[in-house]
């Protein structure tokens, strides 16, 4: 699925959140977009999803402008604890998805069971969200966005709130479904590393108001990634030296501190 | 605004939740701590459950050890003073037991005197708390799915809420004749707020990031109402249900003290006090506190099966 935004502007109010950005994924990209906190990077996801309408310019999906949320698209939120329904077992959660399809139940939960699979849950189906930890929640969340094969999925910091170790298993879970599904990723985040590895592609939004894109850079690096060789490679250095420059010489300036010699 | 206090004037004050626009999870854990004593950690399966369940067990008995030390000082109270209105309380149950609970086995005990008062006054009950519960639960939805609903029904409610629900009951006895009809109108209309203020309320104050999820996941209305709204207000729903209960034993009582009733427990209790007959009318005080009571725990119960599970962390 071919993602398009047109000068796309969006604002609560008087206040301009986002303007002017245009931009266009291809298909089967995974395009980050990386931009210091409160920039509007969800704000844009949200209008992305057709969670909010745009307030000026466009959203399109292979040329089908969105106006409510598309077909073939998931998304995974960042908070998975609030995001998955705790009053629903994890399978059933995962195959809440299914049931615009018109599958009979033991259907929805079967193919639940076989996505849980693949992102390593085997056998924590009969359970409930709250009896697993936080990485496995977020594994919740993305068999939940997989279940239906998405062509288009959004991922709004999805793995922001969890510890290193859980976080680099994830990014590997991810790149490897992109591999394998080839759909359409946008993956918003703040971690310039986290961006760089997991990217074809890497944008990063001005701070806010008005945010817009400062840097559209590809990421060279080989399609095969490995935590430790990729991140130490000196292009992966040099790609994410180039990322911090654009997202730091965006920041405001701390307020100039008076200095005593001159 | 505290609808979880809504009605506190009853007398029955059990189920009254003071948990203020917290969303699902202080009513959780209000509810939790109310029932922690009762069935050890049934309903915490984890942490909690195995470091308190010997705890539990300690608290249990030191609560049955009030109520026996309560009764038994009652007991000697009454023995020594020797008082005609005021019988011992072993007087008093033998006394309900021969009432109500002397029948013949087929019939599980149950007297002519218990078949003719007490079954009437649970049916009424029941079938105004039923009323209350399904009507209330409705039209919480309807109103707290809609933020603008909300804010122009709030007031009528809190007005609704406000009335004395016993000052209600001439209305109906006017407008509906004595009767059962008018009993169960009035149990019903009386019950009705807490649920429904309650269930807006609780409607209300659903997740926003579930409901975007929701509308990624593009759910149908009724599925987003069985799987998202109606689960995610439960712990509020049993608060307002909590508070009906009470209500609905209180104007139980009520509607069947006026002239006229028939039968019923508070036809009993009226009846018994013209007669002067002491003993029935403690008796009938005695069962309306056991039914109370075992009313309220028989709800929690059913709470603890359908909230309790899922929302340690929700």
């Amino acid at each position: 699925m071919t993602l398009r935004l047109d000068s796309l502007g969006q604002r609560y109010g008087e206040q301009v959140v986002l303007h002017g950005i245009d931009l266009t994924v291809p298909d089967g990209q995974l395009l980050c977009v990386v931009g210091p906190s409160g920039c509007g990077k969800s704000t844009l996801l949200r209008t992305v999803a057709g969670l909010q309408p745009a307030y000026e310019g466009s959203v399109s999906i292979d040329g089908t402008p969105v106006t409510g949320v598309p077909d073939q698209l998931a998304v995974v939120f960042q908070d998975y604890g609030r995001s998955l329904f705790p009053w629903l077992t994890v399978r059933d959660n995962v195959a809440l998805p299914l049931r615009r399809r018109g599958l009979p139940r033991a259907e929805r939960r079967e193919q639940a069971e076989r996505i849980l699979e693949r992102v390593g849950l085997e056998g924590a189906g009969r359970r409930h969200p709250w009896q697993l930890s936080g990485g496995m929640q977020q594994r919740v969340a993305i068999a939940r966005a997989l279940v239906c094969h998405p062509s288009l999925l959004l991922m709004d910091e999805p793995f922001g709130s969890l510890d290193a170790q859980t976080r680099e298993d994830l990014e590997d879970l991810l790149l490897e479904v992109h591999r394998s599904d080839g759909a359409t990723i946008v993956f918003v985040t703040h971690d310039i590393d986290e961006s760089v590895y997991v990217a074809d592609r890497v944008v990063v939004l001005s701070p806010g108001p008005a945010s817009h894109p400062v840097l559209d850079l590809p990421v060279t690096l080989p399609a095969e990634r490995d935590q430790i060789t990729t991140r130490g490679l000196p292009e992966f250095v040099a790609l994410r030296a180039e990322v911090g420059r654009a997202v730091r010489g965006s920041e405001p300036k701390a307020p100039a501190h008076p200095d005593p010699r001159p | 605004m505290d609808t979880g206090a809504a009605g506190g004037a009853g007398g029955c004050g059990a189920a009254v939740n003071g948990t203020r626009g917290g969303g699902p999870k202080p009513a959780t854990a209000a509810a939790r701590s109310r029932s922690g004593g009762g069935g050890g950690g049934g309903g915490a399966p984890r942490g909690g459950a195995t470091k308190g369940a010997g705890s539990a067990w300690r608290h249990l008995l030191l609560r049955l050890a009030v109520l026996v030390l309560v009764f038994a000082v009652w007991q000697l109270a009454a023995e020594a003073h020797g008082s005609v209105y005021f019988p011992p309380p072993g007087r008093i149950a033998h006394h309900m037991y021969e009432l109500w609970f002397s029948g013949p086995v087929r019939r599980v005990f149950l007297t002519d005197a218990a078949v003719a008062d007490v079954l009437p006054s649970l049916g009424r009950m029941a079938a105004g708390f039923g009323m209350a519960a399904v009507a209330g639960i409705a039209l919480g939805v309807a109103v707290g799915r809609s933020r603008r609903a909300y804010a122009l029904c709030n007031p009528v409610l809190q007005f609704a809420r406000a009335v004395p629900p016993p000052a209600l009951v001439p209305v109906f006895v006017v407008v509906l004749d004595l009767g059962t009809q008018m009993q169960i109108a009035s149990i019903a209309f009386s019950a009705v707020w807490p649920v429904l203020i309650n269930t807006a309320e609780g409607v209300r104050n659903t997740d926003p990031l579930r409901l975007d999820v929701a509308a990624v996941l593009r759910l149908h209305p009724v599925e987003r109402l069985w799987l998202l709204l109606l689960p995610s207000a439960l712990p509020r729903i049993f608060a307002g249900l909590r508070l009906s209960l009470s209500l609905s034993l209180i104007l139980m009582v009520f509607s069947e003290l006026l002239p006229g009733s028939a039968n019923g427990i508070g036809f009993t209790l009226t009846d018994a006090q013209s007669r002067s007959d002491l003993p029935t009318v403690w008796a009938a005080l005695l069962l309306l506190g056991i039914l109370g009571y075992l009313l309220n725990t028989a709800l929690l119960a059913a709470e603890r099966r359908l909230v309790g599970r899922g929302r340690s962390t929700a």
